[in-house]
């Protein structure tokens, strides 16, 4: 029997993954990947909840779709500022990128 | 012409302007220019004495034009306006009098000079600001010209302003004068925050029905520093000896004659005040007393003619601030008018002295009586005034001072204080006979100097000291007690006071002049006294004379040491304390962000994990009390 917890916890693997990503690589587009996982593990989340705490309603399941559409977006511009990166700089490595240090 | 008294300050103000702006390359041009504006208000005040003594005008009746100048509405009205009673129209005449005959003089003494031109600027700018502070009908405006005048002091002592002696002198002065007119300023701010009002006659009218005696003295002293300055009595006389770097005009002009005197008038015009604080009357007497036999004893031993008559004048200062002091301003206004014209004379005469022989050692001259007649004979005459010999002017005025010191005693209800005042006045006597008479056996007789020069000056010099000669001989006789409707009946506070005639102490003055006379011709005419003999037998007391009471070293010890320390003091606090406390916040926020920029690493992840770990944070404290402890 599959029950809410085991969606939790798939979610929590699934944002812990994907934070260490976002944190510990080097990649600025491994980076972006690992913030997508992050955004994915909740939207699991929200789908989890809308199917066992309130199944009549679609709350959950719409605001899932809000946040792919905002990811979407973000990895849209993400994408172009690593691309425009690469170009002056020839690096996407993201431990290059600290100018605006003092 | 008592109508007209307002153009009197303003014509030299106008020559003023023009000699600066028009004629400064014209030499004889600005000196006519100034000689006939004050020539204009010399007629005036001329008219305007005749006027005051022939009519209804009186010391309790006076006239007063005047218009509204600053007016805050509701806290602050200050008037622009003339008084003319007896007491501003003697200055009056005396001013205009002694400037007009200085002016002449100056044609012949300033000769060759650079700055001609200028110097007659300034003669009349000081005739402005002088008269104006005469006809003043209130405090604020008093105060004005009491300033201006300081300033054209300022400026004609150093008019040989490449002298370094000269400049260093007129800063003396100007500085010394701030500390008075630093009280002068507090004393009539206190006036008006007690009656409302600067005018000398509206506040005439209210003063004496006040009542706390206390408050008043001290109001009174305060106003007195002013005249202690500008009057220099001790203890801020020691501009005048030094303002005699000066061109030898300006220091008969303003140094003897009229400048100086201005404390003495300001005393006179105050009077009502002054009276109404008997404490504060008894410390102007006993000041002015003082600076008189202070002054007199430097004068004994001084070798400089001009310093010997800068502390005579300080002397004769001190004489009238005692008669005022001792309540009779009659007195003191008398002496100022006769004093005016023999000490001016003498100056000019000295001046005469000085432009012959180039020097100002007395012991460097010498027999000049032979080539220098008229300087001679004109300087004599205004010794003799000076020492009070009868019947010359200065017999006539020290004798109502010396009557006012008797009556001291009376005066105040302490009887000890007449004998006291009368010694002082006595001693004084004596030794402005001495040093006059010591100046002229030295200057005037007494042996040639080897290769002197020295020949008499050109009429336009010797001229005026003529005319004041005559002066120094008769205008004493419009006070004396044998004069009927005299200076008594024009210039008095509450009711004149007719002097009557006390022989006793006409000859006491007389045989204590003669005696100093008689003692300077013992020891410098006939030599039966060794002059050196004496200096060495009391040489400490010459030593200390001589050098003026040591009171401008120990003012310069006072400001080396006092001063400065506390000046030090003040920027090490300013410094360390004040600027340290401003300074120590700027530091340590500066230190703090030192330290703290080392958190911005500018690696974004390093961003993203801190921002992760404070929503962690915050999210648990959220959480905590929602669902207790899982």
């Amino acid at each position: 029997m599959i029950t809410l917890n085991h969606y939790l916890i798939l979610a929590a693997i699934l944002f812990c993954i994907g934070f260490y990503g976002a944190i510990a690589k080097k990649n600025a587009v491994a980076v972006l990947m690992g913030i997508e996982l992050m955004l994915n593990s909740v939207n699991i989340n929200l789908v989890a909840f809308n199917r066992f705490l309130s199944p009549g309603e679609m709350t959950g399941q719409i605001f899932a779709i809000m946040v792919i559409v905002v990811a979407a977006a973000e990895v849209a511009v993400g994408l172009a500022l690593v691309l425009n990166i690469y170009r002056q700089r020839l690096t996407t490595d993201v431990n290059d990128l600290d100018w605006l240090k003092w | 012409m008592i109508n007209l008294a307002w153009l009197v300050p303003v014509l030299p103000a106008i020559a003023f302007v023009i000699i600066i702006f028009l004629t400064r390359r014209l030499q004889m041009v600005s000196a006519l220019t100034s000689i006939l504006a004050m020539a204009g208000s010399f007629i005036i005040s001329l008219g305007i004495v005749f006027e005051v003594l022939a009519g209804p005008v009186t010391m309790d009746n006076p006239v007063e034009l005047s218009a509204r100048w600053l007016e805050v509405p509701g806290s602050v009205f200050i008037q622009a306006g003339v008084l003319i009673d007896p007491l501003s129209a003697v200055m009056l005449f005396v001013v205009t009098f002694i400037a007009l005959l200085v002016m002449i003089y100056s044609i012949g003494y300033m000769k060759g000079e650079p700055g001609y031109s200028t110097f007659f600027a300034y003669l009349s700018l000081f005739s402005c600001s002088m008269l104006g502070l005469v006809v003043s009908n209130n405090y604020f405006q008093i105060f004005m010209f009491w300033e201006l005048v300081g300033l054209c002091s300022y400026l004609l002592i150093g008019f040989y302003y490449h002298k370094d002696s000269a400049s260093q002198a007129n800063k003396k002065a100007f500085i010394t004068n701030r500390y008075g007119d630093f009280g002068f300023m507090l004393g009539m701010f206190f006036l008006f925050l007690l009656f409302g009002t600067f005018n000398f006659r509206e506040l005439a009218a209210v003063i004496p029905s006040y009542t706390n005696e206390a408050l008043l003295t001290v109001v009174a002293l305060l106003i007195f520093v002013g005249p202690i300055a500008k009057s220099a009595q001790f203890p801020l006389h020691v501009w005048l000896p030094d303002a005699m770097e000066g061109p030898t005009p300006v220091s008969a002009l303003i140094h003897a004659a009229t400048m100086v005197a201005a404390g003495v008038y300001l005393l006179a015009r105050g009077f009502v005040l002054f009276e109404s604080a008997t404490t504060a009357l008894i410390i102007i007497a006993l000041i002015g007393g003082f600076s008189s036999i202070f002054a007199a004893s430097i004068g004994l031993v001084q070798r400089d003619i001009k310093r010997i008559l800068a502390f005579s004048t300080m002397s004769q200062l001190g004489y009238m601030v005692m008669a005022i002091g001792l309540g009779s301003i009659t007195a003191g206004m008398f002496h100022l008018t006769t004093h005016a014209f023999f000490k001016a004379l003498l100056f000019l005469g000295a001046g005469s002295v000085i432009h012959a022989v180039h020097t100002q050692d007395i012991f460097e001259m010498g027999g000049l009586s032979k080539k220098m007649k008229v300087t001679t004979w004109t300087f004599i005459i205004g010794s003799l005034a000076l020492a009070g010999i009868f019947p010359l002017a200065g017999f006539w005025s020290k004798d109502e001072i010396l009557l006012t010191a008797a009556n001291a005693g009376e005066y105040f209800g302490i009887p000890i204080l007449g004998p006291i005042f009368l010694i002082l006045g006595l001693s004084v006597a004596f030794m402005t006979a001495f040093y006059m008479f010591r100046l002229i056996f030295v200057t005037f007789f007494g042996e040639e100097q080897p290769g002197s020069h020295a020949h008499e000056s050109p009429a336009v010099m010797t001229v005026p000291l003529i005319i004041l000669s005559v002066f120094a001989i008769f205008s004493g006789f419009i006070g004396t007690p044998f004069t009927p409707n005299g200076f008594a009946e024009w210039v008095y506070y509450g009711e004149p006071h007719h002097p009557h005639p006390n022989y006793g102490i006409m000859i006491m003055s007389t045989v204590v002049a003669l005696a100093g006379i008689w003692l300077a011709w013992l020891i410098y005419g006939k030599r039966a006294i060794s002059a050196e003999m004496l200096a060495n037998r009391f040489s400490t007391i010459h030593r200390i004379l001589y050098n003026k009471y040591y009171i401008d070293e120990i003012y310069l010890w006072l400001f080396d040491r006092v001063m400065l320390g506390i000046a030090d003091a003040c920027r090490w606090c300013d410094r360390k304390i004040v600027d340290g406390i401003a300074d120590g916040f700027g530091d340590g926020i500066r230190a703090m962000g030192a330290r703290m920029r080392f958190i911005q690493t500018g690696n974004m992840q390093n961003y993203a994990l801190v921002i992760f770990v404070a929503v962690v944070i915050i999210a648990l404290v959220l959480a905590v009390p929602v669902l207790g402890g899982i």
